[in-house]
């Protein structure tokens, strides 16, 4: 059966060979222009004059377009039509597009693109979250406030308070293939876009906006992209669009990429956050009450800014049950970057400011960290949840048996701040078996004494579970779909609305069908999304991929087999009910037919042989407005256990072990899975330690390429990196019973920030109370103050 | 500007073309030969994942001007595998699943293959440090560390 087997990438071959083609691979037909953007130098200020003459004149210059010359909507936004492709009367930052070079070739585009002489009345921009509030330049008006009984009063009755405040930076995707589009003009006006884009009927339906064609005229495809994490949700919409109106107007194929210094000054990123907290424990450590504080650098346009602030209000509990809290959520306009839609889309900075909490209020109170953790924990699920249950119940740090005592909290109805229950907790489990595993205990203790020595090199291991609610929270979005056709010799063509940037979701489908019909995966041709074969679909994003599209091929499948059982059963009158599917063959009324002769002999008995699949989550719904219901149809759990060492004289530090447990339900492809745990946890990592983004004080991005903006290298790998695959089943009846893992496991990176907090914190003094990300000069910094 | 004529070697193969002097041996590639393997990360020198080798030498193709090209014995991702047969470090990439989104793949392979020409029982740390100029930012690095452990391992043997 090849669901749940662990088979390498569907494209695999093709990549180790360079036969693998990425939109910039394609070849081109001849004639093909090229395409680059003016970019704006200033952060804020009225357009007052573009002289484009030396563009114009410029080598291999075919034509220079403004809005003025955009026959139909200039807006790329993805929410509100508040995101103009090329600037009109106002410039929001430095990188915006304010004209577009169509030429012959992607260096004269660029070299001309560079010639515009452009007059901005300069005014003061707003580029830090102090400046926002002080101008009070924000989205949606004022704060949105959710609110779980009263918090207030259950921290002022506490024995405990703990409070403070730190900076989340942002976080540049750095997908290795920059964004990139092709548009080929077809008959009639029609046009079709090969786009790397994690949502090809966005693309479409801006194209078509901007063409002012109905989406019937546009056909998107995307058969892979380099990378995404989210940072080709809605920011492909531009190069897409340019392409499409360049096309329309030269009647020429059009192709635009951005370089990768360009695709760092112009794109978004992940936002970037100032977090508060303050928060109640009683004597033994358990959470009274909780209040947040998030404030939300969204750059200049709304993007995504909404849901992801939302997002990070969701996690703001992270693992952990609040019987009192109260979130406050500001979502500020600036000068920047229109932040985006990135792995974790706001979980992770909500998740951190808890798990920051933890770690300060474990310091605080003198408590074990974990142990700390384990006491707030959601109670855990009896039957049917994510996990088997454990042969022996859990033990705490000090060998206790847990559970035992069934504490009052376990009693507690267990809802989340928004209302939802908890019914699949996973973590104690986990969490024991974690530690048991990387010998936490024994480790941790012979940090301490390492640490007791006195170095100069220190080191600090921490732990941080995952709790990371999956679905769409703006409900309509969980549906998909899937078209599948059996052909007369068997052979079989997959389509969803899914697109494949690395993370396998094609294969992963693929299996579902194959194990739908009892075939071979060599029987499944895995074809590119293609918005003329599936329609309305929503962007391969929260994770969702696997769940929405392979229900809708199984569902597609199912459809297919019932047919081809009904037939085939009345020509052997045998129930249709007993057919079965399996081995490469159809096993029927005692016959065994092999499934090529199966689908001819349909074919013959006149037997559609094509089929569509729908898919809509069930169960979820959500009010955003109260932060009232049912946002996630499940959570996807796991934890992880970071050591570093750290040079107390320079702030420099090598993360010296990774332990990662974690739940992917029944997995469709552990091999693909263990790879998003991987990944997830690497970059996670880097996101909350090497990963600075800095702008100047004009609002220039000074880290726009890889030698300034530093993502994990292979040097940087821990030494000793152990993943492992939490065996359990999903509750919900998911594909397989399989669990989302996309982005779920980015927030283990969380444990290699709180290691370095622990090795700081070994150095004496008060709470090291890190900043993200902690780079060496940070840590250097908390490692002075913690000495004064 | 006048174009320069370059005759060198692609993977054994004699191939002559007409180039921009300021045109990289990327564009080269990719542009002029159709050999797309080589992929463009950053365009200066940083990511590796336009790594090819210049007589036996790895070098980005990025910093390296078509021109300079000439007499030149070039190799890239294409020319890795004999034929349908492929090289044991790609069969070890697959086989250990050493690759998701896989543009920064052929560079990486790149890199492995002329560090197992040099050096055919390298440690850990070697392989970690020969490729800290290869970035990736799908996999984590963990299972192509393993990847090119496991290939050099099996390549010792077989010889
Ligand atoms: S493209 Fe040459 S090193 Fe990045
Ligand atoms: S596999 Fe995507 S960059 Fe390496």
């Amino acid at each position: 059966m090849s669901v749940s087997s662990p088979l390498p990438h569907d494209a695999a071959r093709l990549h180790v060979t360079g036969a693998a083609r990425y939109i910039d691979d394609i070849p081109t037909p001849r004639g093909t222009l090229h395409l680059a953007f003016g970019l704006s130098p200033v952060a804020c200020g009225a357009l007052e004059a573009m002289d484009l003459a030396a563009v114009r004149a410029a080598p291999g210059v075919v034509a220079v377009l403004t809005a003025a010359d955009l026959p139909f909507a200039n807006d790329v936004s993805p929410s509100i039509h508040d995101e103009p492709l090329l600037a009109t009367d106002r410039v929001h930052y430095v990188g915006q597009p304010l004209f577009l070079v169509v030429a012959e070739s992607h260096i004269a585009a660029r070299r001309a693109a560079k010639l515009g002489d452009i007059r901005i009345a300069e005014e003061e921009p707003i580029l830090t979250i102090d400046q926002a509030l002080a101008a009070d330049s924000r989205f949606e008006g004022g704060a949105v406030i959710w609110e779980k009984g009263d918090a207030a009063s259950a921290i002022a009755a506490s024995a405990h308070v703990v409070e403070g405040s730190f900076e989340i930076g942002g976080q540049e995707h750095f997908y290795l293939e920059g964004q990139a589009a092709l548009a080929l003009p077809q008959e009639g006006g029609d046009m079709v876009v090969h786009s790397s884009t994690q949502h090809p009927t966005e693309i479409q339906h801006k194209v078509a906006e901007a063409l002012g064609l109905p989406m019937h005229g546009v056909r998107v495809e995307v058969r892979r992209m380099g990378g995404g994490f989210g940072g080709k949700e809605s920011q492909g919409n531009a190069l897409a669009v340019s392409c499409a109106v360049a096309a329309r107007l030269t009647g020429r194929p059009c192709k635009m990429r951005y370089d990768r210094d360009d695709d760092m000054i112009i794109t978004g990123k992940r936002h970037d956050f100032r977090i508060s907290y303050r928060a109640g424990f009683d004597a033994d450590g358990r959470i009274q009450g909780v209040e947040f504080l998030q404030y939300a650098r969204c750059g200049w346009a709304q993007d995504l800014s909404l849901p992801v602030a939302d997002r990070a209000m969701l996690h703001a509990d992270s693992a952990y049950l609040l019987p009192n809290a109260r979130i406050e959520s500001h979502r500020l306009k600036t000068n920047t970057q229109s932040a985006t839609a990135f792995r974790g889309f706001g979980g992770p900075q909500g998740m951190l400011g808890m798990e920051r909490l933890m770690d300060h209020a474990a310091h605080q109170l003198g408590l074990e960290p974990v142990e700390l953790r384990r006491r707030n924990y959601y109670a855990e699920a009896e039957e049917g949840g994510s996990a088997p249950a454990p042969a022996e119940p859990p033990r705490d740090i000090s060998g206790q048996k847990k559970g035992a005592e069934k504490s009052a909290r376990s009693a507690l109805p267990q809802t989340t701040p928004y209302g939802m229950e908890v019914e699949d907790f996973a973590l104690h489990g986990i969490t024991a078996a974690l530690l048991e595993r990387c010998e936490y205990a024994a480790r941790k203790r012979a940090v301490a004494e390492w640490n007791a020595q006195g170095g100069a090199i220190r080191k600090g291991i921490a732990f941080s579970p995952v709790k990371f609610g999956i679905s769409f929270t703006l409900t309509h979005l969980n549906q998909a779909g899937a078209l599948v056709h059996v052909y007369q010799d068997g052979s079989i063509h997959l389509n969803h609305g899914g697109t494949e940037m690395g993370q396998g979701l094609f294969q992963k489908v693929a299996q579902v069908a194959a194990s739908r019909f009892g075939v071979g995966l060599e029987a499944v041709k895995i074809t590119a999304t293609d918005t003329g074969k599936v329609p309305n679909t929503s962007a391969t994003a929260a994770s969702s991929g696997s769940d929405l599209n392979g229900m809708a091929v199984q569902i597609a499948c199912d459809e297919l087999r019932g047919r081809m059982a009904a037939y085939l059963a009345a020509e052997r009158q045998a129930a249709p009910e007993e057919v079965r599917f399996e081995a490469g063959a159809v096993h029927v009324g005692g016959a065994t037919i092999p499934f090529a002769e199966a689908a001819q002999r349909c074919y013959q008995g006149r037997v559609g042989l094509s089929a569509t699949g729908f898919y809509k989550t069930p169960k979820v719904s959500w009010d955003r407005v109260r932060g009232q219901g049912r946002p996630f149809y499940y959570f996807a759990y796991g934890a992880a256990v970071t050591e570093v060492a750290m040079d107390s004289r320079t702030g420099e530090y090598r993360i010296l072990r990774a332990d990662i447990l974690h739940d992917a339900g029944a997995s469709l492809n552990p091999a693909l899975d263990i790879g998003q745990v991987e990944g997830g946890y690497v970059q996670g990592a880097g996101w909350l330690t090497t990963e600075e983004l800095v702008w100047d004080d004009k609002g220039r991005l000074r880290t726009h390429a890889p030698s300034t903006y530093k993502i994990p290298a292979f040097s940087d790998q821990p030494d000793i990196f152990n993943v492992a695959l939490w065996d359990g089943r999903n509750r919900e009846d998911t594909v397989y019973r399989s669990k989302a893992v996309g982005e779920p496991p980015f927030m283990l990176g969380i444990s290699a920030f709180l290691a370095l907090s622990d090795a700081v914190a070994s150095c004496g003094g008060g709470y090291p109370a890190l900043d993200a990300p902690a780079t060496p000069e940070r840590v250097w910094a908390a490692v002075r103050r913690c000495a004064q | 500007m006048s174009k320069t004529h370059v005759t060198a070697k692609v993977n054994g193969d004699a191939v002559e073309f007409l180039c921009d002097p300021r045109e990289t041996l990327l564009d080269v590639l990719r542009d002029r030969l159709g050999l797309t393997g080589a992929k463009e990360g950053c365009g200066t020198g940083d990511c590796g994942a336009c790594s090819v080798t210049v007589d036996g030498r790895l070098v980005c193709s990025c910093l390296m001007l078509g021109v300079e090209a000439e007499g030149k014995e070039i190799g890239t991702v294409e020319g890795i595998a004999d034929g349908e047969t492929l090289h044991p470090l790609q069969k070890k990439f697959i086989e250990y699943a050493a690759l998701q989104c896989g543009i920064c793949t052929p560079g990486i392979l790149i890199a492995a293959k002329s560090l197992l020409e040099k050096n055919p029982d390298p440690t850990e740390t070697e392989v970690r440090y020969w490729l800290a100029g290869n970035l990736c930012r799908c996999t984590g690095y963990d299972k192509i560390i393993r990847a090119v452990m496991d290939t050099a391992a099996e390549m010792r043997e077989a010889s």
